[in-house]
């Protein structure tokens, strides 16, 4: 793993722990867990995620990302915000 | 309407009886600020407080029977008492009022314990037979009027409100964590448990008795009952659905003749959606009864209804009184809703309603009719309609098109993730291997609200570890159930869960009480009730339209516009009532403090700070941290008016 990879991880890691699981005790979220399954998140969980990845990461989430294998665990999500900087770098380069 | 209190047990001096008695009626004033009345017998003492509302001369509680052996006390109405009058005194009964709550002494003496189901009405009723030394406690059919009871020092005390009990008994005040888990689960508490350990419920539409001897028991005289399954299909008890919806109408309109009954003058609720517009309707062209009406109105555009209120004010003429209802109105009023309600809510919805009761009183009414019910026995919820198409979408799990149906379900959030049709898979999608059981369609609900058990501290945490909420609750149905339609399976559950230990308590009788109004439901008369139930799940949802016999019922009365509206849940400002630029309400903050939650012993303190936090930035968005908060602080409000002070403020 990259070390902007692992450092989105543990942000996402954090503010889901925090802020969705009300927890500091990391052990109750694994990283490849289903949110959805675990129940931690439903439709405005979801939006609320969107919301921070914006924020957080300054990337764009457009309603066709709002896909369960991009929101449904920290390392997808992770995975997914890694994509959306790098394709925005290169398509920033590329102008 | 009014409340009642009391005790079987013990031998104390009358003076002694006369001063518990009065502590127990005085806590319930604001159920019936008419005068008190009491019976005072050995080891038994009844206790009224009077809501002046038919036979104002004459009425007042307790009523006994020709010989004063039958002695009884009445929190509610008897709708149909005249022509109960005309029966028994054609049996020879004398009687010495005018009131409504005289049938019930001589019902008893001609029927015995099955005098409820002569009834016709809203009641919670206690009686007392001086010759056979037993008690009675009756609860209407579906739980519109509340009845509690405990046994303490060798008594069994009753009341209308639990402060009743906790007033002599303040030991009693002891909260339960299964009982809380209920409540931030289901959203009340499953009869005849309450949040409170040792303190029960009368269910609805049940009699206990307690003899002479000690003995109890519980007995069910009334329940929501659906016609079986037979070959798969269901049967259709009229020709056509228009056949139907003209019966229906028929229905209605006596149901709101004889909920119009009273020496006072009666008002209505007109929130603008079909059920309430089609009480106020019904009683423009079909009763003399003035119109005059009430609604409440938000400054918060997603919760308010004005606009459909002023067309029906319009289409009506009647004369009408808008309350409008700030965020600030609901966060400061809300410690008085808990006050009434003696129990968690998840949603602030009671306090508009309470604040508009007051403004009711303030125009001099003590009587309203609402529309409450319909969406139970008609089919008018979202969760019936979603538990249509997740049943459908089982059918064929592998379908891509079948989960599509969310998106015209959900079509007002088109901008939710639930449009996405891959979110609306894996949001509803969820629990499909329960969908044979009877609680398929309340999965989603009380999934999302049972995440505020994650709040619970270790202690409570530990108490209702292995809880299971599906099992808890299908432990209550009858075995029938499997053989109903699934929208009757789902409208049963309903009717046990939200209808009867949510919306009658907390938005219904608590509210309206808090200011002395009786609400009255046309809808949940259970003649009404019962004409619904026996007719088929498409005659009730067509398609995705809901309560479409109703439609039909209520045409050429109602707008188009109004009558083809599709069903929005009243709902208020949650979380965002109470905090203001980032400040929390002063109340808030002491009763969600590190230390109060820590004296409480209920809750982490650590993340329900961090939940505070999540709402004072303004960022829980959510229903689960919207219920979560505002369970979490009705609890504490609770723990605080009735544990902590024991009989409450």
């Amino acid at each position: 793993m990259s070390a902007e990879l692992a450092r989105i991880t543990a942000d996402i890691r954090t503010y889901i722990l925090e802020n969705l699981m009300f927890s500091d005790d990391g052990s109750v979220l694994a990283n490849d867990a289903s949110l959805l399954e675990k129940g931690v998140i439903d439709s405005t969980g979801v939006l609320e995620l969107a919301m921070f990845l914006e924020t957080q990461f300054g990337i764009s989430v457009k309603a066709d990302d709002l896909l369960p294998q991009n929101f449904d665990s920290v390392d997808s999500m992770a995975g997914f915000v890694h994509r959306a900087i790098n394709s925005e770098v290169a398509a920033a380069a590329a102008v | 309407m009014c409340g009642i209190a009391g005790f079987v047990g013990g031998q104390d001096t009358p003076e002694v009886t006369r001063g518990t008695l009065g502590r127990m009626i005085r806590t319930l004033r604001h159920r019936g600020p008419d005068g008190f009345g009491y019976h005072l017998g050995e080891g038994v003492g009844l206790a009224h407080a009077r809501l002046a509302i038919i036979d104002l001369a004459t009425g007042q509680q307790p009523i006994r029977n020709e010989r004063g052996t039958v002695w009884t006390v009445l929190n509610g109405e008897i709708f149909n008492y005249r022509e109960l009058r005309r029966t028994l005194e054609a049996q020879g009964h004398a009687f010495y009022t005018h009131s409504d709550t005289e049938v019930i002494v001589h019902l008893y003496e001609q029927y015995g314990d099955d005098f409820v189901d002569h009834l016709n009405g809203q009641f919670a009723i206690a009686l007392w037979d001086t010759e056979r030394r037993r008690l009675l406690l009756a609860r209407d059919r579906t739980g519109i009027r509340p009845l509690f009871h405990a046994s303490a020092g060798g008594r069994l005390w009753f009341g209308s409100e639990v402060k009743a009990l906790l007033a002599v008994q303040p030991k009693l005040g002891v909260l339960d964590p299964h009982g809380v888990a209920q409540a931030l689960t289901y959203w009340g508490t499953i009869d005849p448990g309450t949040v409170f350990r040792d303190v029960a419920s009368v269910p609805p539409g049940h009699v206990l008795a307690l003899e002479a001897d000690g003995r109890r028991s519980l007995r069910r005289y009334w329940d929501w009952e659906f016609p079986e399954l037979q070959d798969g299909r269901q049967q259709r008890p009229f020709g056509s659905i228009d056949e139907a919806a003209g019966a229906l109408r028929e229905l209605l309109v006596d149901a709101v003749r004889l909920q119009l009954r009273a020496d006072v003058p009666v008002g209505a609720y007109l929130s603008g959606g079909l059920d309430s517009s089609g009480v106020v309707a019904l009683i423009r062209h079909y009763t003399n009864n003035p119109l005059r009406t009430f609604s409440v109105a938000f400054e918060d555009a997603e919760f308010d209804e004005s606009d459909f209120q002023a067309r029906m004010v319009a289409h009506l003429g009647t004369e009408h009184t808008t309350l409008r209802c700030t965020r600030r109105d609901i966060g400061e009023a809300f410690p008085q809703l808990i006050e009434h309600t003696e129990a968690p809510v998840l949603r602030t919805a009671g306090v508009p309603l309470m604040l508009l009761a007051g403004d009711v009183q303030r125009h001099g009414f003590r009587v309203v009719l609402t529309g409450e019910g319909a969406d139970e026995v008609f089919g008018g919820y979202d969760l019936f309609k979603e538990a249509k198409v997740r049943r459908f979408w089982a059918r064929q799990p592998g379908s891509t098109w079948r989960p599509r149906l969310f998106e015209r379900l959900y079509g007002y959030l088109a901008h939710s993730p639930v449009a996405n049709a891959a979110m609306a898979q894996s949001f509803f999608g969820r629990g499909m291997e329960h969908r044979d059981r009877a609680v398929f369609a309340h999965l989603p609900r009380w999934t999302t609200s049972q995440r505020a058990l994650a709040f619970f501290s270790a202690e409570w945490r530990a108490q209702v570890e292995g809880w299971d909420p599906l099992a808890t609750f299908e432990a209550t149905l009858p075995p029938a159930i499997g053989r109903w339609s699934p929208l009757a399976r789902d409208q049963y559950v309903e009717a046990h869960s939200l209808l009867a230990s949510y919306l009658l308590p907390m938005q219904g009788d608590r509210p309206a009480m808090a200011h002395s109004v009786e609400g009255r439901y046309p809808f949940l008369d259970h003649r009404v009730v019962e004409f619904g139930n026996r007719l088929p799940d498409h005659w009730k949802i067509r398609g995705l339209t809901e309560k479409d016999v109703l439609r039909r019922a209520l045409a050429g009365l109602l707008p188009e516009q109004i009558r083809q509206r599709t069903k929005q849940p009243y709902r208020a400002p949650d979380q965002g009532s109470f905090f203001f630029d980032g400040e929390p309400l002063d109340y808030v903050a002491d009763v969600l403090s590190g230390d109060s939650l820590r004296e409480a012993g209920y809750f982490h303190p650590d993340r329900v700070g961090r939940l505070f936090d999540k709402c004072r930035r303004g960022q829980a968005i959510g229903f689960a941290d919207n219920q979560a908060f505002v369970g979490i602080l009705s609890t504490m409000l609770v723990h605080r008016q009735r544990v902590r002070h024991g009989s409450g403020v």
